[in-house]
């Protein structure tokens, strides 16, 4: 069942590529923006380089929250999937699976290209955690999405639950490289990657009541 | 339950293989917010729901992506009730939707599009069919094959439970009026 749902989101997803590229795009012109705002000072640009790409790479992951899941609650798909006796719970670990791979694949492709843009750090540690810590984005990510479907200014509301949950990453992702920070960031991930299909389960049953 | 609201209470019914229940009532009466307590969309507050076999619901929520073709929607949902593409084919012909098959979705009328949430109950295999207002937008054709498909799918044992408020064909269902 996770294969066939997953397999179906992607499918559709792979139907709108313009809606694909969108946060790739975000994420390098959000990273382009900083040597034009810091200044052409290199060093200060290759010391400030991680935290930048961190930031943007987590408002990319903030902009398809509207989409994620909204759409399927309005036109009935969780109905139809309740009433075959599929458990949300595979529903949204599929759904964060394909989000993860729809988002954050396209987004290391072009870390190279934020990267020049900021004088070209140590890429290899970055990617290393970014590939270790988007999967937490991405389940961070559909859990604001299944908590704000169908609400007024949902985009707006998720971006405030996910930013303070997204700490912990944010944090330890811009360490990588100092003593433990892969191994928490590898954890903090993990953690949020496992618990978040039962909570955004919780969250799409409640909206049932 | 709706809104904090009770609807109804000391409701009792079975509905035998090849039966069939017509639940009537005014709008507003709780005809769907049963059915969705039926197909396990909403939690039922007090007493039980069990049902023998399985279920398919036909709600108003079309739950069909507007940028697919109709032959595609039909078997994804399909394979995920564990049919062959056959059975797409079967209910395609069965509501007159053949030559519309390989159109998206987003061009097909509001009754075409009725007509394909029906062709995907029938092609799910489920034993009881959960049918909500399932004759609205339907022009006089299509009501005939809707008929004709409830007659079928009782002759195969399955079993029809139907929310309307106009009669729909059903031949000799057990009734059930709420309010």
């Amino acid at each position: 069942m996770f294969g066939r749902l997953f397999l179906r989101d992607l499918h559709l997803a792979l139907r709108r590529p313009a809606a694909l590229l969108l946060p790739v795009l975000f994420f390098v012109l959000a990273a382009a923006l900083f040597p034009f705002a810091v200044g052409p000072d290199l060093e200060l640009l290759r010391k400030i380089a991680p935290g930048i790409l961190w930031v943007s790479a987590l408002l990319a992951a903030l902009l398809p929250i509207e989409t994620l899941v909204a759409p399927d609650v309005d036109d009935g798909t969780i109905g139809q999937l309740v009433s075959r006796g599929v458990a949300l719970e595979t529903f949204a670990a599929a759904r964060m699976a394909a989000h993860w791979l729809c988002f954050a694949l396209p987004l290391l492709l072009a870390l190279p290209v934020a990267g020049v843009l900021l004088g070209a750090p140590a890429l290899g540690k970055l990617a290393l955690g970014l590939l270790i810590g988007t999967p937490a984005l991405a389940a961070l990510a559909l859990l604001a999405a299944c908590l704000t479907a169908g609400l007024r200014g949902a985009g707006a509301l998720a971006g405030l639950i996910v930013l303070p949950l997204a700490l912990p990453v944010l944090i330890f992702g811009v360490g990588v490289g100092s003593p433990g920070a892969l191994q928490l960031l590898a954890a903090a991930s993990l953690v949020l990657v496992a618990v978040t299909p039962f909570a955004a389960a919780a969250a799409l049953r409640a909206r049932m009541e | 339950m709706r809104g904090g609201r009770r609807l109804f209470d000391g409701i009792g019914f079975a509905v035998p293989a090849g039966g069939a229940l017509q639940i009537e009532g005014r709008n507003g009466a709780g005809k769907s917010s049963l059915l969705s307590q039926l197909a396990g969309l909403l939690p039922v507050r007090e007493g039980h729901v069990r049902h023998a076999g399985r279920i398919a619901y036909a709600g108003h929520d079309l739950a069909l992506k507007p940028g697919m073709r109709l032959r595609d929607e039909l078997a994804y949902w399909a394979g995920l009730d564990g049919q062959p593409v056959m059975a797409v084919d079967d209910a395609l012909t069965a509501f007159d939707l053949t030559a519309l098959a390989d159109l998206p979705v987003a061009v097909l009328s509001s009754g075409q599009k009725r007509r394909a949430v029906l062709a995907r109950t029938a092609a799910s295999g489920a034993e009881l069919w959960l049918l909500d207002e399932p004759g609205v937008g339907l022009d006089s054709a299509s009501l005939a094959l809707l008929a004709a498909a409830m007659v079928a799918h009782r002759a195969r044992g399955g079993a029809v439970v139907v929310a309307t408020h106009g009669d729909i064909g059903l031949v000799a269902p057990a009734k059930l009026r709420l309010g």
